[in-house]
């Protein structure tokens, strides 16, 4: 028996689909996908694992970034302590070594985290477009709240309206 | 990365509730006039940090021979306090990042106001060594390597206080942004749901325009992983250091190998008794008991009888290194410590962090919220005494016997500790009224739908 389960609602040429539940924004997309259509964005409340495996989006390359950042904020720390200590004011702490490489250890770690989690945080709201007095783009009140929508562009896909309606809208169930 | 809830576990937020249950529940506090009980306890946190400030004001004004240090007792409540407070900020971001890799789900109902504790206890810490220099407006110079006014002489990088400067202040800054990037989505949470212009501007403005596209989100879950990555050996690095201020010196007491894991767990400890003291008053005030169930209590619970029992063993081991090491002052430094002038602060840090946390063995009193308040205030007081044990039981008797000494407090000691209360419930009070307490987006994930609800939750 078919029950309807979501509603569909058009804002200028996109077309939106309004779930409740996570399980059926999960099977409505990737029956869009199966068809090969286009699917403009899905907008939820919370994050849904395994959504942005099945909208095909590429694996992020923020870890990379930490990466680098961390590697940055390494060797920034221990030239730094290298050139102050060792080159332009060497202090003689009881006759010990000038440079002793384990005593750079704490502050060289510290920095590396510093400079992995701020980097990465920074380029993060960099390409996602989030920073103060952004007006957000908001298809729907709801999506804060506990609505997920899925939202696909009219003009992007050839199918008519009424199929697409249909889509989003047909839960095939076996109870 | 996450997978779906078993349906033979028990719901960890009860009351089965639905998504818009969760925002309704949580933004209610924020969008609606205080409660009458927080505007008392906002009043009485300004009032502790009027008095407070009143005499840390005068220790500006006179210069720190106010607090009772003397020559043989250098260092004694300040950096006892200071311990203390950073030891209490250890929790949060250890909930949220290692209880994250550890896929913990209970953690998403407590990680906000825990992390908010965390930054709040880490600001109170840090009163502390900024106001003991003296001239606290001179402080950049002296802890951060800047080129400074006596040509380029610059901070001694072999010195684990300055260490501590380095992983204290990064700490700080990762678990502000890690908290932060939590808040976002709460954020416009409250944006759509208030009514009035200034309010929806004022939280569209912290939200930075997040619209919840699956996009965003996956970037968003990405970095949050990495940031529990980064932030899980930078806990564990804060008190290492911390400890390090005393185990690389020689004073017997404190020249120990066992201090790095001994001070994280003792923090540990100290910081999961802080969230429970302040969850369970939050969570009456609040209405939040089907969000902060028992469940989540005794889970908090077993973790203090675990670091309690840490703690405990390497008190013991303490004991037994100094006998075994055969280094005559480093015993006399803990049988002093035992059987000396400040014995009642030994045994009462022995009761409080050793024989208190075994009680929660009990499922009565894991399970009971009284016992637990009680219990979390106990362990916290055990924990103050622990470093005032290390601190001042290890100083006050020197090498020579001639500059042997007692400490006792100044009221300047004992207000500027007040202050540090009062600005800590302060920024606790005005974060639960104008924070979501508790990470929405987060229990909305976990919610259970109709179709996988544990069997004895079914109509």
């Amino acid at each position: 028996m078919y029950t309807q389960r979501s509603e569909t609602k058009t804002v200028q040429h996109y077309l939106l689909g309004i779930f409740r539940d996570e399980s059926d924004a999960l099977r409505v997309v990737k029956r869009l996908r199966k068809n090969h259509i286009m699917i403009h964005e899905v907008y939820s409340p919370y994050p849904i694992h395994g959504l942005d495996q099945l909208l095909g989006y590429k694996k992020s390359r923020l870890p990379m970034a930490a990466f680098f950042f961390g590697l940055l904020g390494f060797f920034l720390a221990l030239v730094m302590q290298y050139y102050m200590l060792g080159i332009d004011w060497p202090m003689n702490i009881g006759g010990k070594d000038f440079t002793p490489l384990p005593t750079f250890i704490p502050v060289t770690f510290e920095l590396t985290v510093l400079f992995a989690a701020l980097g990465m945080v920074g380029i993060f709201f960099l390409i996602s477009h989030l920073y103060p007095f952004k007006k957000p783009l908001l298809f729907d009140e709801g999506i804060t709240d506990d609505k997920i929508v899925v939202v696909i562009n009219l003009y992007e896909n050839k199918q008519p309206k009424i199929l697409l309606t249909k889509m989003l809208t047909s839960f095939y169930d076996r109870t | 990365m996450q997978h779906p809830p078993s349906p033979l576990r028990k719901p960890l937020i009860t009351g089965k509730k639905k998504m818009k249950n969760v925002t309704h529940d949580i933004c209610k506090h924020v969008l609606q006039y205080p409660h009458l009980l927080w505007w008392v306890a906002l009043g009485f946190a300004l009032i502790l940090l009027l008095i407070g400030g009143v005499a840390l004001l005068i220790t500006l004004w006179e210069g720190i021979g106010m607090w009772g240090l003397n020559k043989t007792i250098g260092w004694a409540w300040d950096i006892t306090n200071f311990v203390w407070w950073v030891g209490i900020g250890h929790a949060g971001t250890l909930i949220s990042a290692v209880l994250l890799l550890f896929r913990q789900k209970w953690r998403m109902s407590i990680n906000r106001a825990a992390e908010a504790m965390t930054i709040f206890a880490v600001m109170c810490a840090a009163i502390f060594p900024l106001f003991h220099m003296g001239r606290v407006w001179l402080g950049a110079y002296w802890v951060f390597p800047l080129p400074n006014l006596f040509g380029s002489l610059w901070v001694n990088f072999n010195s684990p206080l300055l260490w501590d400067v380095f992983a204290i202040s990064t700490y700080f800054t990762v678990s502000l942004v890690f908290w932060y990037l939590g808040l976002i989505p709460d954020f416009a949470t409250i944006r759509d749901k208030a009514t009035k212009t200034w309010v929806k501007y004022i939280y569209g403005v912290l939200s930075f325009g997040w619209d919840g596209a699956a996009r965003t989100w996956a970037r968003y879950e990405s970095v949050s992983l990495i940031l529990a990555g980064l932030a899980t050996p930078l806990v564990l690095s804060v008190h290492t250091i911390v400890s390090f201020d005393f185990a690389t010196s020689v004073i017997p007491g404190w020249h120990t190998t066992i201090f790095p894991p001994y001070f994280v767990a003792g923090a540990i400890f100290s910081g999961f008794a802080m969230v429970l003291t302040l969850l369970i008053i939050t969570r009456k005030l609040f209405k939040l008991t089907h969000y902060i169930t028992l469940q989540h209590i005794e889970m908090m619970n077993i973790i203090i009888i675990v670091t309690g029992s840490i703690v405990g063993i390497a008190y013991l081991t303490e004991l037994f290194m100094a006998w075994y090491s055969g280094v005559e002052a480093e015993q006399y430094a803990f049988f002093n410590r035992a059987t000396g002038p400040y014995w009642w602060a030994y045994w009462l840090m022995m009761t409080c962090n050793v024989v208190s946390p075994q009680l929660f063995w009990f499922k009565k009193i894991r399970k009971s919220l009284m016992a637990t308040f009680i219990l979390s205030i106990v362990v916290n007081i055990g924990m103050w005494f622990e470093r005032f044990v290390i601190i001042v039981t290890s100083l006050h008797r020197d090498y020579l016997p001639s500059s042997w000494a007692m400490f006792s407090p100044t009221k300047y000691d004992v207000g500027v500790y007040i202050f540090t209360f009062g600005l800590f419930f302060t920024l606790f009070l005005l974060f639960v009224k104008f924070f979501p307490v508790i990470n929405m987006a987060e229990v909305k994930s976990i919610l259970k739908t109709d179709s996988d609800v544990h069997p004895t939750q079914r109509n």
